[in-house]
């Protein structure tokens, strides 16, 4: 059933992605002011709302665990935190393009810039301390309590753009500023992207969880196997 | 009760100050963890003086973020030492398994720590005005009040992570590596503040919004870890 799963939503995935790619490298226009780079923020967009949305599912998760002491929530709190991980170097690598060729430079200190790096780096020490410690309930439940406090970084990133004046564009897509920033057909293609870059993550996510439980299998025998 | 709710609340007050009495004395008896710290803070002290021309302008510019770097780095020598300091003769499990809720155990070593991570401040604080010829106490007491509320801060959170890392093979490696990233907030609204108030600017306007930054992340991570303390501690 889950093998299905996987497989219907990586279809729907490529087929989606084939089509926004075709929408947005050849039917949408150039933009105005910043010409064919503005592209690259149909993946900067929704790569950062996918990685976003990543790290509440292993924050929730993790609280979950916490609470229940289930081994699957960690395992779904370490799959998802490793995918948003690459989304969010995805985002922190396609915005540096894009500040390239608009701004001159590669790197800004700004408040969106700098915690989205502290934010990349937080989830990185998630993943080092997990390698740490050997003791399976023990690095669920420290992992699971970094999780809950690394994921107050996540709100500071998202708000940051209202909360201080940055270099960093500012809220565009009309959910959050009411309308009229942005051509609607623009608009409509980053949700779309949003829409497979999600399932994209989604499969990734259900394949690592796939991994992650065949780890504690053969862990599990190899014990056993001790034992006897 | 009402009475009952009362001197429990009571007794709260009493376990913390007991931990919070014993970490004192303890580390005033060896003085191990003070002394590193501040020696460590003199020595960083000493190497910003080669980066940076310490006579310069430019120096008291960016004096409020060589300062923090300074308390971070040194700090971290202290907290660290908080839970490992019980790891002999099995102090640790005695202290868990003690009759109080683990969250007044982790404010007693917070409030500990602050007491000795602040007094480092406070020492090397004038150490750095002679060294960079800064005039630093003109606005003392506005000072005051910002390094009290970022180094409660970095307590609470490095006294959290102190008690999740104390059980690690590389505690000491991997102390610094959660903690910064998670104090990185708190350090810059210090830094925004410390370098205004050193050259002398009153405690107002922008300022006010960095301070209201401090006193968020105060209470936001303090009820984190008062909350998730018990797991980590008892699990």
């Amino acid at each position: 059933m889950r093998e299905k799963i996987i497989y219907i939503f990586a279809a729907a995935a490529a087929v989606l992605l084939v089509r926004n790619l075709y929408v947005i490298l050849l039917v949408l226009p150039d933009e105005a002011q910043q010409g064919p780079i503005y592209r690259i923020m149909f993946f900067h967009i929704p790569s950062a709302i996918t990685c976003f949305i990543g790290f509440l599912a292993a924050g929730i998760s993790s609280a979950i665990y916490l609470a229940t002491k289930n081994p699957r929530n960690d395992a779904i709190a370490v799959a998802s935190t490793e995918v948003s991980l690459a989304f969010a170097t995805v985002v922190l690598a396609t915005g540096s393009i894009w500040a390239r060729i608009i701004w001159g430079i590669w790197w800004t200190w700004d408040a969106r810039l700098t915690s989205m790096l502290v934010c990349w780096l937080l989830y990185a020490s998630y993943l080092m301390l997990r390698r740490a410690i050997d003791e399976p309930t023990q690095r669920a439940k420290f992992s699971a309590v970094l999780s809950i406090f690394a994921f107050s970084d996540v709100i500071i990133v998202w708000k940051s753009i209202e909360w201080w004046r940055t270099q960093h564009p500012g809220p565009v897509l009309s959910i959050r500023t009411g309308g009229g920033q942005m051509n609607p057909a623009m608009e409509a293609a980053i949700y779309w992207n949003l829409l497979a870059l999600i399932l994209f993550g989604l499969v990734l996510v259900l394949v690592r969880l796939r991994q992650e439980e065949m780890r504690r299998e053969i862990d599990g025998m190899r014990q056993m196997a001790h034992a006897i | 009760m009402q009475q009952t709710k009362q001197r429990g609340a009571m007794s709260w007050v009493g376990d913390v100050a007991v931990i919070f009495g014993k970490d004192l004395r303890a580390e005033l008896r060896t003085k191990e963890a003070l002394n590193a710290s501040l020696s460590f803070a003199l020595v960083i002290l000493l190497l910003f003086s080669f980066a940076f021309d310490p006579s310069s302008e430019q120096t008291h510019d960016i004096a409020g973020g060589l300062l923090w770097i300074v308390y971070a780095f040194a700090g971290t020598l202290i907290l660290n030492r908080s839970f490992v300091r019980e790891l002999p003769n099995d102090c640790l499990d005695g202290l868990i398994a003690a009759p109080i809720p683990a969250w007044t155990l982790f404010l007693g070593k917070s409030l500990a720590n602050f007491v000795l991570v602040l007094a480092v401040e406070l020492i090397s604080l004038p150490i750095f005005g002679i060294f960079y010829n800064v005039r630093w106490a003109q606005q003392g007491w506005a000072l005051l009040l910002v390094l009290a509320l970022t180094t409660w801060g970095l307590t609470v959170v490095g006294t959290m992570f102190s008690a999740l890392t104390v059980n690690l093979r590389i505690r000491e490696l991997m102390l610094p590596i959660l903690i910064y990233p998670i104090m990185i907030p708190a350090l810059l609204g210090a830094m925004e503040v410390t370098g205004p108030l050193i050259t002398g600017k009153p405690l107002e306007g922008d300022l006010l919004t960095w301070v209201r930054l401090l006193v968020g992340f105060d209470i936001i991570f303090t009820s984190l870890s008062v909350a998730l303390v018990e797991t980590v501690l008892v699990g």
